[in-house]
């Protein structure tokens, strides 16, 4: 576990000390919602009604914009090799790189969301239930996009190509995830959705740790 | 049996095999299609509701199948190549993808035709287009992966993973979208009928799938044949083909 958090602290650390990239994907999660109404039109009802699903899919892009970096500049200066090398399990390393990986792109939108969804007129039910689903929701995502990340590794144009390969998988924590505001403003109730919610998020950071290991080691072979 | 079975998992072996298959199911799969579009579309009678129109069920339900099973082809072949380290599992994946992604194509091309006169809209969100079309996605990005990858065994290993990662995914997607659909709206339309059809009309859809099956069969013979030649030139045995000393000369 030590291990663990060792990666954990060092990729938050390194994270830190290249402040631009970090927030280059929150400002396009931003500028993205603010150009929906700007392209839709102004009436509150309209933005009322498209917001959760707009700002799902801003956050979605965006953290898969992050993604090229998780494995990109280890990969680069050689420390990936080192990991794979170590006598960890290279699962439980990578799980750590994930999560660092998600406190420094995911959470922040998570924090965001509620903010943009002012912009939209949400009711303030609604915006917590945007909150609790990007905070169920961007974690998987992270998974999923950790084995796109690994398998595209220094492979010719893999930025657009993680987006074609990752985005299919995307859809059904998109569907549950944009849902559960939709369910919970309808009066439907969203407990269905947050606990289908949750019902991806613990397989994915069961199994896509495991991926991605069999992922980097064809990568690196 | 199993002797036979890893004799022909040798690229040297299967090439031989696949060269003699594939006239011969490419001509079957001829004969299957003329005999299933003479079926559906001379034999059976119009539908009593869809008239004329519903004919392009011969051949969208058989595409739609195809699309499906060669994906799950693709997963099997992946495990195979991941687990037994064999060449020819990954050329098998590669060799299929193309004829999937086409399949995929054709079904959502064909539904569309349909779709228009019997609801009068090319499109619907409804659960199987949509997750027909995240199928195609999904085929698309297996042969993206591939092909931007230039090292072979490379792009093979981690098309093999992509492969079943999205075999696995391809159930949550289906059954998240029909969730979808159903909370959104009511379906509007309904592509489950009641399977009361016609005797012959059952038939011109099977002969049309069994011709889809083969066609498939004959196709991936004929590109494996192709990946073989291309992989293997360095050796003495694909030098030493007629095919390829005769063009060499």
């Amino acid at each position: 576990m030590n291990a663990f958090f060792a990666v954990v602290a060092r990729d938050l650390r390194l994270a830190f000390r290249r402040k631009a990239e970090v927030l280059s994907g929150l400002f396009f999660f931003v500028v993205v919602a603010a150009l929906f109404p700007l392209a839709i039109g102004p009436e509150a009802v309209t933005l009322r009604h498209i917001g959760p699903g707009v700002l799902w899919v801003g956050a979605l892009l965006a953290s898969m914009l992050t993604l090229p970096r998780l494995f990109e500049n280890d990969w680069r200066d050689g420390s990936l090799e080192h990991l794979v090398l170590s006598p960890h399990p290279l699962g439980l390393l990578v799980l750590g790189k994930i999560l660092a990986h998600w406190l420094v792109s995911g959470l922040p939108l998570v924090a965001l969301a509620p903010l943009l969804g002012l912009q939209f007129d949400l009711p303030s039910d609604a915006l917590g239930m945007l909150a609790l689903s990007l905070l169920l929701g961007t974690p998987v995502l992270s998974c999923i996009g950790a084995i796109g990340a690994a398998l595209t590794l220094g492979v010719r144009g893999g930025g657009v190509l993680i987006a074609l390969l990752v985005l299919p998988l995307f859809v059904p924590v998109l569907v549950f995830g944009a849902g559960a505001v939709e369910a919970l403003s309808s009066g439907l109730g969203a407990q269905a959705h947050v606990s289908i919610l949750l019902a991806m998020l613990l397989p994915a950071v069961f199994f896509s740790p495991w991926a991605c290991s069999a992922a980097l080691r064809i990568a690196l072979e | 049996m199993t002797m036979r079975w890893f004799y022909y998992a040798a690229p040297q072996t299967f090439y031989g095999l696949a060269g003699r298959l594939w006239p011969w199911l490419a001509a079957l799969a001829l004969a299957l299609t003329l005999a299933g579009l003479w079926v559906g579309f001379a034999l059976a009678p119009a539908d009593a509701q869809q008239g004329e129109g519903y004919r392009i069920i011969f051949v969208h339900v058989p595409v739609s199948w195809m699309s499906m099973v060669i994906y799950l082809a693709m997963a099997f072949w992946a495990v195979l190549g991941l687990t037994f380290n064999t060449r020819l599992s990954g050329m098998m994946t590669r060799a299929l993808a193309p004829t999937g992604a086409m399949f995929a194509f054709l079904s959502l091309w064909t539904g569309a035709l349909w779709g228009k006169p019997m609801w009068g809209t090319w499109w619907v969100w409804d659960a199987r287009l949509t997750s027909e079309l995240i199928l195609f996605f999904l085929y698309l990005g297996y042969i993206a992966l591939t092909s931007a990858i230039d090292d072979v065994r490379r792009a093979d290993r981690a098309g093999a993973l992509i492969a079943i990662v999205g075999a696995i995914n391809v159930p949550i997607i289906y059954f998240s979208v029909k969730w979808w659909n159903t909370l959104h709206q009511g379906a509007s339309v309904s592509l489950t009928r009641s399977p009361s059809m016609a005797q012959l009309m059952l038939w011109g859809m099977l002969l049309m799938a069994l011709a889809m099956w083969v066609y498939t069969l004959a196709i991936v013979c004929y590109r494996v044949r192709t990946l073989i030649i291309e992989r293997e030139r360095h050796t003495d045995w694909v030098q030493a083909l007629p095919e390829v000393a005769g063009a060499k000369a």
